[in-house]
């Protein structure tokens, strides 16, 4: 089913969303990958505040290539979640709304999706040019330093994303394959 | 003598080298071969899947904007990756070669706006910030011209490229089984639908080099080896037949092609890798 929806996201409206559902994302999100996973970790062990407010907040696995002049971003597509699983089950019982990015999620990370009432959504993979258009304003808030890796606040409006892990566990990578497995001839 | 080695060597400026890899950075991650394009349009006639249907239909429209818009197709702009088969009557003037290439290397990925993905060590992790060094494969072959293929490499489906050391006993069962194996395992993270590189015998790098190669083959091509040809359209099916999709999302388009190159090898092996491409299978070749 095509939906509409605003970000943040609250877990009462992650409720509404199943697995299969194609969404058009409006509002505000923020990039984070690899290095600022890691350094979120980190922060987290040392006690100290998040550049970022979690709660119900939407983060896209993401960093874009640079913007041409007049462009707020360059190409702009997901990257592979897996590699966050690590860093992710503390971040959605902290608070975090739903994520975005490529590829199956470990157990672990269904499990707190589950219990915080989350949602995982795929972007389409190698289509960084068509949402990059789909993102009206991209700024820096943190972690400068790391390049395309830096956390950055972007406005989207319509960003194309699909459920791939509802709040109730289900996983459209694992039902959706089955769907159209084939015997051998 | 000298006359003779005059009239036999051709003499080629190392800076040609330069603009031409720097250009070539910059139109592989704008746009993609021809033959890529015209596979992957008819393969998008065939999906079965509605929402397999809807992502090849984004990412058709993710082709048009990024060339006319300038923007690269993926923000993951990889690593490049440069075969240069270099003809044995070149004779090269000028700064040294990996120099040259590197070059450009940081022109096209600075010029062109394109991500600079490369750590200066695996495991410092410090960014270099001009996407060098490049990856480079050197072959010296007849003839007094240099071909160079600029191969830019995305790592979510590299990362899910596999090398596996078999036993002349698996035979060609193996070689199905590992085929498959790699491209179940890589699933949804490769972004499908991928292209898939294998290389069967020779030693454990030499396959993997085999590989990769096999990714810049023309599409529409056929391996000249008949049982090859055959696997090659058997595996395709095969995979196709795995429901895995495009983007992972179900469907019946999982790959658009499988190449295979092969090569001698040890009376004691089967060594074959699998390297997995995304559908942003960047090649650009040029010869000077
Ligand atoms: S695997 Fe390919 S399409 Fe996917 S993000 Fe990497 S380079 Fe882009």
């Amino acid at each position: 089913m095509n939906k509409k929806i605003h970000a943040p996201i609250s877990h009462e409206e992650a409720a509404d969303l199943r697995a299969g559902d194609y969404v058009y994302i409006t509002g505000t999100i923020y990039t984070a990958r690899d290095a600022a996973h890691k350094r979120m970790q980190e922060t987290l062990d040392r006690g100290e505040p998040l550049p970022l407010d979690l709660k119900n907040n939407v983060i896209y696995y993401m960093g874009p290539s640079p913007a041409r002049k007049g462009r707020p971003i360059g190409s702009a597509g997901p990257t592979t979640a897996s590699r966050m699983d690590k860093y992710t089950p503390r971040l959605l019982d902290l608070g975090l709304g739903a994520m975005i990015g490529k590829g199956k999620r470990s157990q672990a990370v269904k499990d707190a999706i589950v219990r915080s009432g989350s949602v995982y959504f795929a972007a389409v993979g190698g289509a960084g040019a068509l949402l990059s258009k789909r993102i009206l304003s991209s700024e820096v808030i943190a972690y400068d330093d790391l390049g395309t890796e830096a956390i950055r606040r972007l406005e989207v409006e319509d960003f194309p994303a699909v459920v791939v892990i509802d709040s109730l566990g289900n996983d459209l990578y694992e039902t959706a394959v089955l769907q159209y497995r084939k015997q051998e001839a | 003598m000298d006359q003779e080695e005059e009239r036999i060597l051709r003499t080629i400026q190392t800076r040609e080298i330069t603009e031409n890899i720097r250009e070539m950075c910059i139109e592989a991650n704008h746009f993609l071969s021809q033959d890529m394009c015209r596979v992957f349009y008819q393969a998008a006639e065939k999906e079965e899947s509605p929402l397999g249907k809807q992502i090849l239909e984004q990412l058709k429209e993710n082709l048009q904007i990024a060339g006319e818009d300038r923007i690269p197709i993926c923000q993951d702009t990889g690593m490049a990756v440069i075969f240069l088969k270099i003809g044995q009557e070149v004779h090269f003037e000028g700064d040294s070669l990996a120099d040259v290439v590197n070059q450009g290397v940081r022109e096209g990925y600075t010029d062109g706006y394109l991500r600079k993905s490369v750590v200066k060590d695996p495991i410092e992790r410090e960014n270099t910030k001009d996407n060098t060094p490049a990856v480079i494969h050197y072959e010296i072959v007849d003839g007094d011209q240099v071909e160079i293929t600029v191969a830019p490499k995305g790592f979510g489906s590299e990362n899910m490229s596999r090398v596996f050391m078999l036993k002349p006993a698996d035979g060609i069962e193996g070689v199905k089984n590992a085929i498959l194996t790699a491209v179940k395992d890589a699933g949804p993270n490769a972004c499908p639908p991928m292209v898939v590189g294998v290389g069967i015998g020779g030693t454990f790098e030499k396959c993997a080099l085999m590989a990769k190669h096999a990714l810049t083959r023309n599409l529409e091509e056929e391996s000249p080896v008949p049982y090859v040809r055959d696997l090659e359209k058997e595996m395709l099916d095969k995979i196709n037949r795995l429901g895995i999709g495009p983007g992972g999302l179900g469907g019946t388009v999982t790959a658009l092609a499988v190449n295979i190159e092969t090569y001698p090898t040890h009376i004691a092996g089967l060594p074959m890798a699998v390297n997995i491409c995304c559908h942003v299978n960047r090649h650009v070749r040029r010869v000077i």
